[in-house]
C-alpha cells in the first residue's frame, strides 16, 4: 500500500515526506510542506522474533518500546535506546532513518550497525531488498548503512531485520562529579580506555558541575561498578555507585531532546570532550556526550548556534532540535553536498520526490 | 592504446612498479582460490593516493577495466584479473601512518596487514576483525571484503570498526568519507563502500577505531560424541545471555586433520569439539566461565580441557585455525565453502550436509563459527579422478542451496566475487540487484572497477542523454544493457 503510494508519487512527481510517529519529523531543513505525507502507521507488525538467533524482523511503523516489551520478556533487547519522544511513541524506522542513538551506543553501535537486512521501496517503484535475516553476512551491497541516517530522502523504509542482544541480569552505575570539565573529561576517558567491560560511558555538564558516568552489566555488575568508581576516583572525581541506575539514564537520553531551547549534535572527539564542555559552559549550554565515542548534544539558547559552531570548529555541529524559524536562517547540517551523495540520490530517487530540500544532498 | 596506457602507468609509478613480463604476471593470475585463473595485461604497484589517481585516470581514459589487490588471500575470485585489464596491487602502500590512542583511532595505508594494524595498537588496544588470514591480509583487502573471523560474533565485522576513508574512485578522483569522527552529516557512503568488493573505487587510507583490551580472556575445549551436543551447549549459552568472544566448532572430520597437523591434544576419536572464549571483566568472566564447564558437562562433554596459561589458549587456537589447511592430509584437493544460516537451523542442515556427503561419496568436513551460524564445510575429493572437482562443486553449491532454504546468506565472510555470483539469484530477485546497481552507478558509472564481480550478469549504468556509443565491455561481450 504504501509502496504504491510512493510509486504514485514518483510518476506524478509529488514529492512526499515519510512519517513515523512524528517525534523527529521537524530535524533537517525547513522545507514546503509536502504534497503527499506517507504514514507508516500501519506497517506495524512484529514479522519475527527469532530468539534463538537474537534477530527479529520488523515492520517500518513498529514502536521500538513495544518491540522491546516483547524481545524483554525473552531476556533480550535491542540495543538501541535514544529517546524515543512523547508518550514513547518512535518507531523503528524513525529511527533508523535519522540515524539516533542512545547511551547502549557506547557498547552495541549505531542503528546502522543493528540492522542487518532492509527492504525498501523507490520512486520509480521498485521494491528492493538488501542484506539478510542472518547476523553474518557478505552477499551483496550494504544499502542498509546507506539508508540509516538518510532521514527519508532515498527512499520509505518498509521493512527491517536487526540484531538483538541479550540483556545484562542486572546493571549498576558508577558516576564520579567534580565542577572541573578536565576532571570530567580524565575520568570518563579513562574509564573508556580501562580493561573493564562497560555497557555505556557517558558525562554531562550543565551550571557549572559535570559528571562522568560508566554503567556496567551482568551477575558480577556491582563488583565491576566499583572497579569503575575506582577508576574514576582515581581521575579526581567524587565517586558513588548507584544500583538502581534507570533515572540516571534516562537523564542522559533525555537530554538530546529539548522542546524549547536548541539542541545541537557534535561530531567531535574523545580527547576534545573538556573543549566542549567548557564551550557549552560558555554559552549557557548543557551537554551530554558519549563520552568514549566522542559524540556530544549540547543544549543551548538557539542565538548562540553560531557561536558553538565557531568553538568548536573543525567539528560538525548539527541543528536537531531547534524552532523552525531558527532553521530557517542558517544551515542545520553545517555540511556542504558532495557530487557523489548527489549522484547516489539521483539514483536512488530518479523522480526526486523524497523529502526534496530537507537533506545536504 | 595498449601501449600508450603502460606507458602512462609507468610515468605515473616508475618503471619498477609495472609488470608487464609474462613470467611476472603468473603470480597476480589468482588470488586465495586458485580454481580461477586470468593474466592481466598489466600489473601496477602504486606508492601513494597520488599515483592511483594517475592510474585510475589512466585506465579511465583508455577505458581499460582494472581490480585492486590487497594480499591476494581472498577465497572468492575478488581480485581474479579481468582480461586484458589491470591489476591494481595496493602493497606498496603499507605505512602505519597514525596511532591516535586518545580518541582510540588509528589511520593506516592499505597495504597494512590486518594482525600489523593489531600489533600497532598494542600492548594496551587491539583491533577486534581477525580473519584467519590475519598475518597476511591486507587491511585494504579487509575493507572491500568486509572481513570478519573468529571473534566477530561479540565485537562485529570490519564495517563496525572502519570510521573514515580516503578513497579513489574510478575516474581518479580523491575524495575522503567519515573520518576519525562519527555521524558526520550526509549519507553513510562509507557504510556502502566497506564490503563493496572492489566494485567502487580504491581506499588509500584508512581510519579505524581501536578498543581496550579486555581484562580478561578464559579459553576452553570440550569434546562430544556428536555436533548435536555440541550444538546444544551453543543453544543454551545463548540462551543464558552469554555473549562469548569467540565460540568455535568442529566435527570429527575436521578434528582428525587438525590434529594430525598440530598435535594439539584433540582425541582424533571425537565427534566433536567447541572452542569457546570468553572475554571481558575479570570477574564476569570467571563467572560466566563455570557457567559454560557446567554447560558442556550437562550435555555430555567426554573431555574438557581449560587452557591454564596463554600458551595453551594459543594451541587450542592452534589446532582451530589450522583446520583448513590440516585438510590437506586427509584429502588431496578440498574445496572451502562458507555459508551461513540461522544458528538454530544447525541440526538441520548439518544432517543435509552428511546427505549430501553420502549421496556424492565425497567426505565433508565442518567448521563453524558457531555462535553467528557461519559454517565453513569443507568438500574433499580427489583431483586426479576428471569430473571429480566438479561434482565436488556442484554439492558444495548445494550446501549453499540448503543454507538459503534455511533463512541464510550465500557468504558470511569470504565474498562475491567472481566465484558465488552465481549463487546470488538464490538469495536477491531482479528488483534487488536493480538497487545494487544503482550504487554501484552512482560511483562507477563506466563499469571500470572490478567488473564481472558480485553481480550474477553484468550490467551497465544508464547512459547519460546522447549518441549510442558501444561500451567496452559491450564490446568484449561481458556485459549487456539493460
Amino acid at each position: 500500500m504504501s509502496a504504491e503510494l510512493v510509486a504514485e508519487c514518483g510518476r506524478a512527481g509529488k514529492a512526499l515526506r515519510v512519517r513515523g510517529a512524528g517525534t523527529k519529523f521537524e530535524w533537517g531543513t525547513p522545507a514546503p510542506d509536502p504534497e503527499v505525507v506517507v504514514s507508516t502507521a500501519e506497517l506495524d507488525r512484529i514479522v519475527e522474533h527469532n530468539e534463538g538467533d537474537l534477530t527479529a524482523i520488523l515492520e517500518a511503523g513498529v514502536p521500538i518500546a513495544r518491540a522491546q516489551e516483547q524481545f524483554s520478556a525473552a531476556g533480550q533487547m535491542l540495543a538501541l535506546d535514544p529517546p524515543l519522544g512523547e508518550g514513547g511513541a518512535a518507531t523503528i524506522g524513525g529511527v533508523i532513518a535519522t540515524g539516533d542513538s542512545g547511551p547502549l551506543r557506547h557498547r552495541y553501535g549505531a542503528p546502522r550497525d543493528l540492522v542487518l537486512g532492509m527492504t525498501v521501496a523507490l520512486s520509480d517503484g521498485t521494491v528492493a531488498k538488501s542484506g539478510s535475516k542472518v547476523i553474518k553476512n557478505v552477499a551483496g551491497y550494504d544499502l542498509a548503512k546507506l539508508f540509516a541516517g538518510s532521514f527519508g530522502t532515498l527512499g520509505l523504509i518498509l521493512q527491517v531485520v536487526v540484531r538483538l542482544h541479550p540483556q545484562p541480569k542486572r546493571t549498576v552505575t558508577a558516576i564520579g562529579r567534580s565542577n572541573d570539565p578536565d576532571a570530567v573529561a580524565r575520568g570518563a576517558s579513562d574509564l573508556a580506555h580501562a580493561s573493564l567491560e562497560k555497557e555505556c560511558v557517558d558525562v554531562r555538564w550543565g551550571g557549572g558541575e559535570g559528571a562522568a558516568l560508566g554503567r556496567v552489566g551482568g551477575e558480577t555488575a556491582m563488583e565491576q561498578a566499583e572497579a569503575a568508581a575506582r577508576v574514576l576516583a582515581g581521575a579526581g572525581l567524587d565517586t558513588e555507585v548507584v544500583e538502581d541506575d534507570f533515572e540516571l539514564w534516562a537523564f542522559q537520553r533525555d537530554s538530546q531532546r529539548s522542546s524549547d531551547r536548541a539542541v545541537m549534535r557534535v561530531s567531535g572527539r574523545q580527547a576534545e570532550l573538556a573543549r566542549t564542555m567548557r564551550a557549552a559552559e560558555s554559552l549557557g549550554g548543557s551537554l551530554v556526550a558519549r563520552a568514549s565515542l566522542g559524540i556530544s548534544w549540547v543544549t543551548l539558547d538557539p542565538e548562540r548556534i553560531g557561536d558553538l559552531r565557531r568553538e568548536l570548529a573543525p567539528f560538525p555541529c548539527v541543528v536537531l532540535d531547534a524552532p523552525r524559524d531558527v532553521r530557517a536562517s542558517l544551515d542545520v547540517w553545517d555540511a556542504e553536498p558532495s557530487p557523489l551523495a548527489q549522484r547516489v540520490k539521483q539514483r536512488f530517487d530518479p523522480a526526486g520526490v523524497f523529502a526534496p530540500g530537507t537533506f545536504p544532498v | 592504446m595498449a601501449h600508450d596506457l603502460i606507458q602512462k602507468l609507468r610515468e605515473a609509478c616508475g618503471e619498477d612498479n609495472v609488470v608487464t613480463h609474462a613470467d611476472q604476471l603468473r603470480t597476480y593470475e589468482s588470488d586465495g582460490l586458485l580454481r580461477y585463473r586470468v593474466t592481466p595485461r598489466a600489473v601496477v604497484l602504486p606508492g601513494s593516493a597520488r599515483e592511483v589517481q594517475a592510474v585510475l585516470r589512466a585506465c579511465h581514459e583508455a577505458e581499460v577495466p582494472w581490480v585492486a589487490r590487497g594480499s591476494g588471500t581472498g577465497l572468492s575470485g575478488g581480485a581474479l584479473p579481468v582480461e586484458e585489464g589491470v591489476v591494481i596491487s595496493v602493497n606498496r602502500m603499507n605505512r602505519v601512518l597514525e596511532v591516535d590512542l586518545p580518541n582510540q583511532r588509528m589511520v593506516v595505508e592499505p597495504g597494512v596487514t590486518n594482525l600489523d594494524v593489531s600489533k600497532a595498537a598494542g600492548p594496551t588496544h587491539f583491533y577486534p576483525p581477525d580473519p584467519s588470514s590475519q598475518i597476511v591480509c591486507s587491511i585494504g583487502g579487509n575493507v572491500a571484503e568486509n572481513a570478519g573471523g573468529a571473534h566477530c560474533f561479540k565485537y562485529g565485522f570490519t564495517t563496525n570498526y572502519v570510521t573514515g576513508l580516503e578513497l579513489v574512485l574510478p575516474d581518479g578522483e580523491l575524495i575522503e568519507l567519515g573520518g576519525k569522527e562519527l555521524d558526520r552529516p550526509g549519507y553513510d557512503l562509507l557504510g556502502a563502500f566497506v564490503g563493496s568488493e572492489g566494485t567502487l573505487g580504491i581506499a588509500t587510507k584508512i581510519t579505524v577505531r581501536i578498543v581496550p583490551v579486555p581484562e580478561a580472556v578464559r579459553t576452553l575445549v570440550a569434546f562430544f560424541d556428536h555436533t548435536s551436543n555440541a550444538g546444544r551447549v551453543v543453544s543454551d549459552i545463548v540462551a543464558a545471555g552469554i555473549v562469548p568472544g569467540a565460540i568455535e566448532m568442529m566435527d570429527s572430520l575436521a578434528i582428525e586433520a587438525a590434529e594430525g597437523a598440530t598435535h594439539a591434544g584433540y582425541p582424533s576419536d571425537a565427534g566433536a569439539a567447541l572452542v569457546v572464549e570468553l572475554d571481558g571483566s575479570e570477574a564476569e568472566c570467571e563467572h560466566r566461565f563455570q557457567e559454560v564447564e557446567k554447560l558442556c558437562e550437562d550435555n555430555g562433554a567426554t573431555s574438557i580441557r581449560v587452557a591454564q596459561d596463554e600458551a595453551e589458549r594459543q594451541l587450542i587456537w592452534k589446532a582451530r585455525k589450522a583446520a583448513f589447511a590440516a585438510m590437506g592430509r586427509v584429502s588431496t584437493h578440498y574445496y572451502v565453502q562458507d555459508g551461513v544460516i540461522p544458528r538454530t537451523r544447525l541440526p538441520e542442515v548439518l544432517e543435509r550436509i552428511e546427505e549430501l556427503s553420502k549421496e556424492y561419496g565425497m567426505p565433508v568436513a565442518n567448521v563453524f563459527h558457531a555462535g553467528d551460524g557461519n559454517l565453513h564445510p569443507l568438500v574433499c575429493y580427489d583431483g586426479h579422478t576428471e569430473g571429480q572437482a566438479e561434482r565436488a562443486e556442484e554439492l558444495s553449491g548445494k550446501i549453499l542451496t540448503a543454507c538459503v532454504d534455511a533463512g541464510g546468506s550465500i557468504t558470511g565472510e569470504h565474498g562475491v566475487g567472481y566465484d558465488k555470483k552465481r549463487y546470488m539469484p538464490r538469495m536477491f530477485e531482479e528488483a534487488d540487484f536493480d538497487a545494487f546497481q544503482r550504487l554501484r552507478c552512482a560511483f562507477d558509472p563506466a563499469g571500470m572497477a572490478n567488473p564481472g564481480k558480485v553481480m550474477p550478469t553484468p550490467r551497465l549504468c544508464g547512459e547519460v542523454p546522447g549518441p549510442y556509443r558501444q561500451h567496452p565491455l559491450e564490446a568484449a561481450g561481458i556485459a549487456e544493457r539493460f
